[in-house]
């Protein structure tokens, strides 16, 4: 395993929610990113974030990892749910909020 | 550099001919799209997946030159 896999790896499987994205939660710096924070913050959970414009190895290496072609990239404990487009179709179909339930995430302070 | 929407719209017939293919311009720009697919080969797949079978159509573009390009996956009722 390559060790931008490795540390993906450890990302994923360390964080229960974890967005990969451009900017910030405060300071998103692409719509999509936008949009897909938005979703989270509305659902009220706790989530961490990876800035991929900080980080070239992660930028491209996310891609590989998930096969996935674009960002953002949600992972709830360890498994790629989607980007921005199928975490909007989720929500408004009611099972992005099933799926947090089922997996037992903890809900935002 | 910005791709047509009718360029997109007949990528994506090519690959699913038997999709339904509806391409919105968000922003009137000719940039930021949105594809609606409607395809009886997404049935039994996971989002993911029929995501991913939009993407291939696209052939490697997604995320680089359609950097903008929101897409909506259905199956057909």
């Amino acid at each position: 395993m390559s060790d931008v896999n490795a540390r993906l790896t450890q990302i994923v499987n360390d964080k229960d929610v974890v967005l990969f994205m451009k900017g910030t939660p405060l300071f998103p710096q692409c719509g999509f990113s936008s949009r897909a924070i938005a979703i989270l913050d509305h659902l009220g959970v706790a989530y961490d974030s990876v800035d991929v414009l900080q980080d070239m190895e992660i930028r491209q290496g996310i891609k590989a990892f998930s096969d996935w072609p674009t960002i953002p990239q949600l992972y709830v404990k360890g498994e790629f749910v989607g980007g921005s487009d199928i975490m909007m179709e989720m929500y408004e179909a009611g099972e992005l909020q099933q799926l947090l339930t089922e997996k037992q995430v903890a809900r935002a302070e | 550099m910005a791709m047509p929407a009718a360029e997109i719209e007949a990528l994506i017939r090519t690959a699913l001919p038997d999709a339904e293919v509806v391409i919105e311009d968000l922003a009137g720009d000719d940039n930021h799209f949105r594809a609606r697919v409607s395809s009886p080969s997404f049935a039994g797949r996971s989002r993911v997946q029929q995501h991913k079978m939009v993407y291939d159509a696209l052939g490697g573009r997604m995320g680089g030159e359609l950097h903008a390009l929101q897409v909506v996956t259905s199956v057909p009722n």
